[in-house]
């Protein structure tokens, strides 16, 4: 017996393996330095997305474990549901700053299409994964919410499989389904962002020949 | 398809790299935003009003709580008429050839005759006078029933409508306060409509509506629509969503009870609703959608479309978030 396994040609395993080292080699996956352009305070707001979906999965899940009633008569639930607002609340701001950076970036340049387009559907995604959170509060804001919501919901025909007025519905889409979407979503993200790179600023090679035919001689295009 | 990509002279950076761990950034942003999230707990923590009951609301306004009845006996609520997904009462909303609502059909079906009066009444046990008014009813025909119901209903409606107008009412409707009890004079033959009402009352007082709705199909249940339904054509929900400020007027749905922010990220989608046409349109639900359903692609596609994907080109924000980098190369030396 050989210490390591032979080489296997037709192994699907090895196939998905070879396909994704190719990708995303490991220091491109997880690099430990960053392109000397990347020095703005708006840079923080992708991590800040990321760190807030993270206090939402985690606040969420103590939710789930104890059930969708224990917040109403418990502190501790009740503290629990308040880190959970709030940090739905921070996760949509950092994500709006975020994107809009990333729009006056025009980060989809240098074929990065799919890198803003995966973060936009995160956006859209999100939407119905807090409103089915609202709706499965048990309490008035759920009520009215529901009973508000079903309207433009029924008027396009989503009503009749996404029922905003069934709780057990709205419940099991807000804490499976729209999470694992959200999750999965900016997964790819994610490993879109870390495939491409960070977008890189207008013109460089422009300025840098501006520059260059500037500082050799005879060269006087002024700026 | 080139035009659909737009000139792109982006190219690979070749420049730089500065030492940056990607990791810890990730750990401590967690840890600043968890701490964040602790902090506006302890300041402002979590609206949770108690929801409301069929029997809360036929408790506090008996008389809304009757005329509601009334209508969903006699078909003319707003969910007895409300069409796909509760019944085939009504067309639903359209936009030009779009009837979406009506292609989908009835997936929820709602009686609110049989389901809001009739089969909570029929759980009620030992009530002789109530067992010969529902016989009576049940034995009746359709054309029969409504008039009996519409006769018992006019009056509640006449009088919903001359209070709402601050006018003087009929004098048709009297409602007891102490007792929580409404005598309706019927505007002709009421048949068995006024006890079958007088003890739906009663049943909606004791909690029995709420339970009966609720557990109408199973013994397990989740599903809230028909006793909410039933509420929301009420006046109990709107009257505490006013003083919430929770109306379609005021911003509806992108607000939350007390002063908390709400889902201000649907702050697009309301304003469509606080303006004309929307704002008095029978449409309005589905040309919202509709229009924010071409937003939304919109903004998915903004790397095609000419204009909008060359906007951060012509307006130089990028100067301020890559102000460091061009500084760097437009002024080499001082940089060092």
């Amino acid at each position: 017996m050989s210490a390591e396994p032979p080489p296997s040609p037709g192994s699907w395993t090895a196939r998905i393996r070879e396909a994704g080292v190719r990708a995303l080699p490991p220091d491109k996956l997880l690099p430990d330095g960053q392109p000397t352009y990347v020095a703005s305070w708006i840079y923080v707001f992708g991590v800040l997305s990321l760190a807030s979906l993270v206090v939402i999965v985690l606040s969420g899940s103590i939710l789930a474990l104890k059930g969708p009633a224990w917040w109403h008569y418990t502190s501790v639930g009740h503290f629990f549901n308040s880190i959970h607002l709030w940090a739905v609340e921070l996760f949509f701001f950092v994500m709006v700053v975020h994107l809009w950076g990333k729009y006056w970036m025009a980060a989809w340049r240098g074929g990065r299409a799919r890198v803003w387009m995966t973060g936009a559907v995160v956006f859209l995604v999100a939407v119905p994964t807090a409103l089915t959170g609202y709706v499965s509060q048990q309490n008035f804001d759920a009520q009215w919410i529901s009973t508000q919501a079903k309207d433009g919901l029924n008027s396009v025909g989503v009503g009749a499989f996404f029922n905003v007025t069934n709780f057990g519905q709205m419940y099991s889409w807000h804490i499976l389904l729209l999470p694992i979407a959200v999750v999965a979503l900016v997964t790819a993200h994610v490993l879109l962002v870390r495939k491409h790179g960070v977008v890189p600023p207008f013109d460089l090679e422009e300025r840098r020949a501006a520059l260059a035919a500037t500082d050799s001689p005879g060269g006087g295009a002024g700026r | 398809m080139s035009w659909l990509r737009g000139k792109d002279d982006t190219r690979p950076w070749t420049g730089g790299y500065y030492p940056y761990d990607l990791v810890k950034e990730l750990c401590v942003a967690t840890g600043v935003i968890g701490l964040m999230a602790v902090l506006l707990t302890i300041l402002f923590s979590s609206p949770d009003e108690k929801p409301s009951t069929i029997a809360q609301w036929s408790r506090s306004l008996p008389q809304n709580f009757s005329t509601t009845a009334a209508e969903e006996l006699a078909g003319t609520s707003g969910t007895a008429t409300y069409g796909p997904p509760y019944n085939h009462n009504g067309t639903g909303q359209e936009a030009w050839i779009l009837r979406p609502q009506k292609w989908l059909g009835v997936s929820h079906p709602i009686d609110t005759e049989k389901d809001f009066v009739v089969g909570p009444l029929e759980a009620i046990p030992g009530d002789a006078r109530l067992t010969a008014a529902l016989n009576e009813y049940k034995a009746a025909s359709e054309q029969q029933k409504k008039a009996w119901a519409e006769a018992y209903a006019k009056p509640l409606e006449e009088t919903a409508a001359a209070e709402e107008e601050e006018k003087k009412p009929p004098g048709t409707v009297t409602v007891n306060e102490a007792a929580g009890s409404v005598a309706v004079k019927p505007s002709g033959d009421a048949g068995p409509v006024p006890v079958m009402m007088e003890r739906l009352l009663a049943l909606a007082k004791s909690g029995g509506v709420d339970g009966s709705l609720l557990t109408s199909s199973q013994f397990f249940q989740t599903d809230y629509t028909k006793p909410l339904l039933f509420m929301a054509d009420g006046g109990l929900l709107e009257k505490r969503a006013e003083r919430d400020h929770l109306l379609g007027e005021q911003w509806g749905i992108m607000n939350e009870t007390g002063s908390y922010p709400g889902q201000a990220w649907l702050w697009l989608y309301a304003v469509w609703y606080q303006i004309e046409p929307f704002k008095s349109s029978e449409n309005a639900d589905i040309l919202v959608m509709m229009i924010m359903g071409v937003l939304s692609l919109a903004l998915v596609l903004i790397p095609f479309i000419p204009g909008v994907r060359a906007l951060p080109r012509w307006i130089p924000i990028y100067r301020l978030i890559w102000r460091e980098h061009y500084r760097a190369i437009e002024h080499p030396r001082a940089d060092g």
